[in-house]
């Protein structure tokens, strides 16, 4: 079974989000990880990259396909987590843990298109 | 389309695999996890469940005849219990499929095929045979087939089956009895290391994987692996290296193709482009990023596509991003630079040789 985090927000492409002030921390969620499989690479995008709600901010790969990443959130990045070009392995071991990107949000009303977890559980399976 | 189910079916939905469609059945992608099933096959042993493979027999007093027909190697007078790697073409040259010929006995042959292709195969064959003194006997539905493979696949085999297959050598087989029925065991495989497939009936084959699994030094593999596996040892996989409008000289595969024997269907294509050369050709090109080359993206040069990937992986045993892709041959040469489309991105990379990883069959 997979994990699921009380107080995160969730997509249904399966990016989770938890907040930090004004601040989204966005990864893939425990699910999204066990269905890929073993990640060999991310696609991260650069400090200061403009990201938009829907909109594909980069890609997980896993051994056999390539992912396109779903930002949750709009806003500027400001930080990405760059322990994972060295080593995407990491997503596996914990993809809550092992946020993406960080994202300074335009505007944190767009949560409110995300789905919490019991919304995100039900989707799952 | 309702996909078929091999007879381990319920091995692998009990074993938690993650299932997917392939060649029109159900498959098992992985149990554990690519990338481990992967070692397993090379440190150790693994085992596959390749009973989706298609098992089409030939025979008649026109059987050698026939199969050379439209076979591309040659078995002219091959000895009983060989087998021979090789196509079947169309008329213009691209394949209809890749296969094995297993020679049995005199004019008795069992052609194994892909299971994507047995409709269309059985077809071709059928089709083709109409002149021949020919029986063309598609079994597919009922023969299991294990692959086991991997450095420790030869004494394992040997124990679990009570069959001495360690005289067997590199694409031969035996045909052994367990008293109940004929097993066929051949030294072959599609992971670049030593190994075996055996050949019986369902209930056989299900026993098999039950026996094998409770030695606890079989490592259980899905497709998944055996695409990685297969794709380092530049093994082409049909739908990707080879298809009706690649032939096997484009593939880079003449050499499976014998031009020194009685006519076959396709060869005025491959004889004028053994002496012409060709204008497209799988070669391996090799990028400096961990980024990874799909099947589907472009290769270009000078932003100009020249070419498509047709398989691509991070290598697990080699730890390279490599793939093979179909090209323009003015740029197959190697060492040559192109490019390789990645979502939004260009990497650059270079025409490099296909082989990624060092084969270990035993000779």
């Amino acid at each position: 079974m997979s994990k699921v985090i009380e107080g995160f927000y969730y997509s249904e492409s399966h990016e989770f989000v938890k907040v930090e002030g004004n601040i989204a921390i966005v990864g893939i969620t425990d699910y999204a990880q066990q269905q890929l499989g073993n990640v060999v690479y991310v696609d991260m995008p650069e400090v200061d990259d403009e990201v938009s709600q829907g909109e594909d901010f980069g890609a997980v790969e896993s051994v056999k396909a390539a992912s396109d990443l779903i930002s949750p959130v709009s806003g500027t990045v400001v930080e990405v987590n760059t322990a994972l070009e060295e080593h995407p392995e990491l997503i596996n071991e914990d993809a809550f843990e092992n946020w993406i990107m960080k994202v300074e949000m335009s505007d944190a009303g767009e949560l409110a298109n995300l789905l919490d977890a019991k919304g995100y559980e039900a989707i799952c399976h | 389309m309702e996909e078929k189910k091999t007879c381990l079916y319920d091995k692998h939905v009990a074993l938690g695999a993650k299932m997917s469609p392939f060649g029109g059945f159900i498959m098992p992608i992985e149990y554990s996890s690519i990338i481990e099933e992967h070692n397993a096959v090379r440190n150790n042993c693994g085992m596959f469940d390749v009973s989706h493979m298609g098992e089409v027999f030939v025979s008649g007093n026109d059987a050698e005849k026939f199969v050379n027909y439209i076979f591309t190697n040659d078995i002219t007078d091959a000895p009983i219990g060989k087998i021979y790697y090789g196509m079947m073409l169309n008329p213009a040259g691209g394949v209809v499929d890749d296969l094995l010929v297993y020679k049995i006995r005199e004019n008795y042959f069992l052609l194994v095929i892909n299971a994507a292709n047995i409709d269309k195969d059985v077809a071709w064959i059928s089709h083709n045979a109409t002149e021949f003194d020919v029986v063309v006997n598609n079994q597919s539905d009922h023969f299991g087939q294990l692959a086991v493979q991997g450095p420790e696949a030869e004494g394992i085999v040997k124990d679990v089956l009570k069959f001495d297959v360690a005289p067997l050598e590199f694409y031969t087989f035996a045909i052994y009895n367990n008293g109940n029925e004929d097993i066929l065991v051949s030294r072959t495989g599609y992971t670049g290391e030593d190994g075996f497939e055996i050949y019986g009936s369902h209930a056989y084959i299900v026993e098999a994987w039950d026996k094998f699994l409770a030695t606890g030094k079989v490592a259980p593999c899905g497709l998944g692996c055996r695409d990685t596996l297969r794709f380092e040892a530049a093994l082409p996989l049909y739908g990707h290296e080879l298809t009706d409008e690649i032939t096997p000289i484009e593939a880079g595969l003449g050499m499976f193709v014998k031009l020194d024997k009685p006519d076959f269907i396709g060869r005025d294509v491959i004889e004028r482009q053994k002496t012409e050369g060709v204008s497209k050709k799988v070669v391996g090109i090799e990028i400096k990023d961990r980024a990874i080359p799909r099947a589907g993206y472009d290769i270009e040069v000078e932003g100009r596509k020249i070419g498509t990937v047709t398989t691509g992986y991070h290598t697990i045993s080699t730890d390279r991003s490599v793939c093979l892709a179909l090209i323009d041959s003015t740029y197959a040469k190697l060492d040559t630079p192109v490019d390789v489309r990645i979502r939004k991105k260009v990497f650059p990379g270079t025409v490099v040789k296909k082989k990624f990883y060092e084969k270990k069959y035993k000779k």
